[in-house]
């Protein structure tokens, strides 16, 4: 079926005329007209506008013979975070539900010069902030693999889409999980970049010292041709380093024989799903197979990470949050207000779901006067110790492993109330972001249920070729990643 | 513990309007994430400095040139409120005490 193909194989499809980019595209937008009513995964479908994008990749594929991008031509969705031009962009909330950005983010500048075909965008939890998108201003997305089941968040409509075959790729951002762990609970592969490492410009902040943009793609050789496509400086983000973008999909396939894998006893202890531990240690056996050595190490400050993570990222959040005030962008009161801050209150109240209220108001006071020193200033410093962990495992072992989620999909209801116990889905992923260490998950084996399970393998600063090479390695071992929801 | 006035004078500096009955819903809620992050008190953090920026980038600066962005029509554009005389009219900042 066509729109089973990997980026990899559709690319070779339209290199050898097999289908066009408008066949292809069409036939995407078939798919999530019967699929997507029962997944929720798009919330602005572009038919017109992917449609022109698709002619106009014929015609590039026509000249260009074998030279020019794999991504040409070949059909994706971002979240509906990332700024496209004359599209909406709602981030999920009420507060921008109309939107229409007037310029692009750079990935997506990037990734549209290489002639790639936007379908439309994809839901989230509001502003990024939610592991379920059941925060969502725009309602949940079902998991592709049990429909009573969360997709995941806060990249929920991503991960789905993806998943569900309703598009070759997905874009993605990621501060505390939000890509991970989607992919991980519907079974696609997701790629969490190194701080810094793709520009942010464009993208609407959530946690600016966490946030990351990343692909969600059907196998790791497709992460490798989406990050190729999307990494590196860009004078627009201050934060992305002149660090040189290596060719990711080079050393795909190589041998991990002889590599050095470390098991942090902290991600396998109490908490976790018998299950998903089961899945995890059936891969790491894999992973031996392979040649590489396994050992287990330790990462103490592990246990503090949710902890700095609900400091530092409500306190950068309520900051980020503060230019939606309904004046240059965003709706207006929908009753009369007498002054200016009666508008704010108005606006804000009206425009931001529960969970976001609750974030600004924690960030509000840890960020207050006498609160400082005690929580945000703490949390950063507990979070230098939280890298040196991860700088010092890493000079006794080349890459970690450990489980994305501690418990597969969850029931849709089942934690939105309680947020403490939906911040804890994320344990095992927040710490990358803490550390800025790029991860990546991979589909590593289905529950009794029938639920997937990923595999999560860290790497140090800029090592996103390593770990795309164990993943491909285990990939390639394994046939997880072609398992289909059957929907 | 967050009281429910405190929880008032966050809402004011946040600039987020309550409704009826949040201030306690939030209340709960909130005290109970605050619960949680008191055990960051517990780590020994003398000697570690604060982390802000993770790759250890400082000082970036860009050249210093004029480049076009966005248009000013474009950007005003995207407001749902009046613009007159090429800028947008909000409600009265300074009102009668």
């Amino acid at each position: 079926m066509m729109h089973e193909l990997t980026i990899a194989q559709a690319s070779a499809g339209l290199r050898k005329k097999e289908f066009s980019s408008v066949e292809l595209t069409k036939h995407m937008l078939e798919r999530i007209n019967k699929v997507d009513p029962q997944v929720n995964a798009f919330v602005t479908l572009t038919e017109d506008f992917a449609l022109s994008q698709a002619a106009d990749a014929d015609r590039t594929l026509e000249k260009s013979e074998n030279g020019g991008s794999l991504l040409c031509g070949v059909p994706m969705g971002l979240k509906d975070i990332f700024n496209t031009k004359g599209v909406k962009t709602t981030c999920c909330s009420q507060i921008i539900s109309d939107f229409v950005p007037p310029y692009d983010a750079t990935v997506v500048s990037k990734l549209t010069g290489l002639g790639s075909v936007m379908l439309g965008k994809l839901n989230m939890d509001e502003f990024a902030c939610g592991s379920s998108t059941e925060h969502s201003a725009f309602g949940v997305t079902k998991n592709p693999w049990d429909l009573s089941r969360v997709a995941g968040g806060s990249s929920g409509g991503s991960a789905a889409a993806v998943a569900a075959d309703m598009a070759y790729y997905a874009l993605g951002t990621d501060t505390g999980g939000s890509i991970r762990q989607p992919a991980s609970l519907c079974s696609a592969v997701g790629l969490k970049v190194t701080y810094g490492r793709v520009s942010r410009s464009g993208v609407t902040a959530m946690a600016s010292s966490w946030d990351s943009v990343g692909p969600l793609t059907k196998t790791v050789q497709d992460a490798a041709l989406v990050l190729q496509a999307i990494a590196g400086m860009d004078k627009r983000d201050s934060t992305t380093p002149n660090v040189p973008v290596p060719d990711y999909s080079k050393n795909l396939g190589e041998s991990i024989k002889g590599l050095k894998i470390g098991l942090p006893k902290e991600y396998f202890g109490e908490g976790i799903d018998k299950e998903v531990e089961k899945a995890l240690r059936v891969a790491i056996k894999q992973l031996e197979d392979l040649g590489a050595q396994v050992k287990e190490v330790s990462l103490p400050y592990t246990k503090y990470a949710v902890a700095v993570y609900y400091v530092a990222m409500p306190a950068e959040l309520s900051a980020n949050l503060a230019r939606f005030d309904g004046i240059r962008y965003g709706s207006k009161p929908s009753g009369d207000v007498k002054d200016m801050i009666d508008y704010y209150y108005q606006v804000r109240s009206e425009g931001f779901g529960d969970e976001i209220k609750r974030r600004i108001m924690i960030g509000t006071y840890v960020l207050s006067a006498g609160y400082y020193d005690a929580y945000y200033k703490k949390a950063q410093k507990v979070r230098t110790l939280i890298i040196r962990d991860f700088e010092n495992v890493f000079k006794e072992v080349d890459c970690l492993v450990t489980p994305v989620s501690p418990i597969p999909a969850f029931k849709i209801g089942e934690k939105v109330d309680s947020p403490l116990s939906m911040y804890l889905a994320d344990v095992f992923t927040i710490p990358i972001n803490c550390a800025g260490v790029p991860a990546l998950s991979v589909p590593c084996g289905f529950t009794s249920d029938n639920l997937p399970v990923g595999m999560q393998i860290i790497g140090p600063q800029f090592r996103e070729d390593l770990i795309l090479k164990v993943g491909s390695a285990y990939e390639q071992a394994t046939e997880w990643h072609k398992s289909k929801p059957g929907l | 513990m967050l009281s429910k006035k405190e929880i008032e004078h966050i809402a004011v500096l946040a600039r987020l309007g309550l409704k009826d009955g949040e201030a306690e819903k939030f209340s709960g809620q909130l005290n109970s994430i605050l619960e949680y992050v008191k055990q960051l008190e517990e780590v020994n953090t003398d000697g570690a400095t604060a982390t802000s920026q993770v790759t250890g980038l400082e000082n970036v600066s860009r050249e210093d040139s004029v480049s076009r962005f966005c248009y000013k029509d474009e950007l005003l554009a995207t407001t749902e409120l009046p613009v007159e005389r090429g800028q947008i009219k909000v409600k009265p900042v300074i009102t009668e005490l």
